[in-house]
């Protein structure tokens, strides 16, 4: 059904990426919009490898943020030093579990369907493979949509640490796990930024 | 000119279509990939520079005060935004600090402050001075701003909290509250159509 409809670049027409304007392509280098004056692209520059260049550094910087601890509560010479997957167990036995539940999508699950789906769309979009294309791009949107809500926990631990200040009775430090957890969202978020759900739709045109 | 062509281009899979005007309520999805194409727009321009200034005002609430209060043995400490930011900067989390200070200060000014001046150069039909360079800063500001993802952590290490200390809700959360509320409406503006609201001559 959809194969008959007109894509911008077989009408010799360029959506410029900021703000929308319609423009011809003129196929000259360094076009610039007319309207807002940026940089006209058929495609976001180099998206496949700055995407994977972005995705696997944050990947590589997930690790530390998993492992480490990244807060330390100490109260009267007891120390405890949590995780992100330490401090969802907490929440969940003496807190609320319905919250627990939040911060696991939040800080687990969203990061980890974000290297698995950009990860998926840059192999199936690499290969120009007609599969499950209105899918991806419901699943880029997804990406995109709920990626920032990661930065959860670094919140809570820089609101726990400004909070817990009393001396030795009690005190919250934060540790360099939420500084790479930190960057790792912003990894993330820069890196589906970079991808660009137009190519879901490039390449071989078959049924779909 | 290209630009007078009634023309639309999904940015999500670059299908052209010819555009029509929507009736109140109505959105246009592309046929290809489903994504929203145009949305009938409820808010005028008024309505629009209203939000903002309210958001301006709730937005200097969530900052002025203390967000929180915990209480241990009759020690209380509240902290607000920037009490926050400066000890995580003291604690030797820099970045975090930073991250902190522009995803959920200097950004959320920004759009606010770029979007008040657009939208109050709009209101006389005009174009804003440096309308071009705001309208892309905007742009870029993009998803850059966190105020609602704050307000879910206010939350959390609240109930973390309450485990262990006394735990009193100050004005700054419930401002929280209701600039995320003001957030949520934000987010179905689509802020291109400003573009074609005000005329290019009028500069």
């Amino acid at each position: 059904m959809s194969q008959d409809l007109p894509r911008a670049d077989e009408l010799g027409l360029i959506g410029c990426h900021v703000c929308g304007l319609v423009c011809r392509d003129t196929g000259a280098e360094g076009a610039h919009c007319p309207r807002c004056h940026s940089a006209l692209h058929r495609r976001k520059q180099a998206s496949y490898s700055r995407t994977l260049a972005l995705l696997l550094a944050a990947f590589m910087l997930y690790i530390p943020a998993n492992v480490l601890p990244i807060m330390r509560t100490a109260s009267v010479g007891d120390i405890d030093d949590n995780t992100i997957l330490s401090g969802v167990i907490e929440l969940w036995v003496k807190g609320s579990p319905d919250l627990a539940v939040i911060v696991f999508t939040a800080s687990i699950v969203v990061p980890m369907l974000k290297f698995l789906a950009l990860g998926l769309l840059l192999w199936s979009s690499r290969h120009a493979t007609p599969w499950a294309r209105r899918q991806r791009a419901k699943l880029y949107r997804l990406v995109e949509l709920i990626g920032y809500w990661s930065m959860l926990d670094v919140f809570v631990v820089a609101l726990l640490t400004a909070l817990v200040r009393f001396g030795v009775l009690s005190l919250v430090e934060p540790l360099p796990g939420v500084v790479f957890f930190g960057l790792t969202v912003i990894l993330t978020m820069f890196a589906s930024m970079s991808f660009d759900p137009r190519l879901i739709w490039d390449g071989r045109e078959s049924d779909d | 000119m290209a630009d007078s062509q009634p023309l639309l281009i999904c940015e999500h899979c670059d299908t052209v279509y010819r555009r029509r005007e929507l009736c109140c309520g109505e959105v246009a999805r592309c046929l290809r990939c489903d994504a929203i194409l145009e949305r009938h727009h409820r808010l005028g321009v008024g309505a629009m520079f209203a939000l903002v200034v309210t958001a301006m005002l709730v937005f200097v609430q969530a900052n002025v005060w203390p967000i929180v209060t915990l209480g241990l043995s009759g020690q209380m400490i509240s902290t607000t935004l920037w009490g926050a930011i400066v000890m995580m900067w003291r604690e030797h989390s820099q970045i975090v600090s930073m991250l902190a200070a522009a995803t959920l200060f200097f950004f959320p000014l920004g759009k606010m402050l770029l979007l008040g001046w657009v939208l109050f150069f709009a209101q006389q039909g005009r174009r804003a001075p440096g309308f071009r360079l705001a309208m892309v800063a905007l742009y870029r500001l993009g998803p850059w701003t966190m105020s609602e993802v704050f307000v879910l952590g206010a939350l959390v290490a609240i109930v973390k909290a309450r485990v262990y200390f006394e735990v009193i809700l100050n004005p700054g959360i419930f401002a929280y509250a209701a600039l995320t509320l003001l957030i949520t409406v934000f987010a179905s503006i689509d802020l291109r159509r400003l573009w074609e609201l005000v005329p290019e001559r009028s500069a």
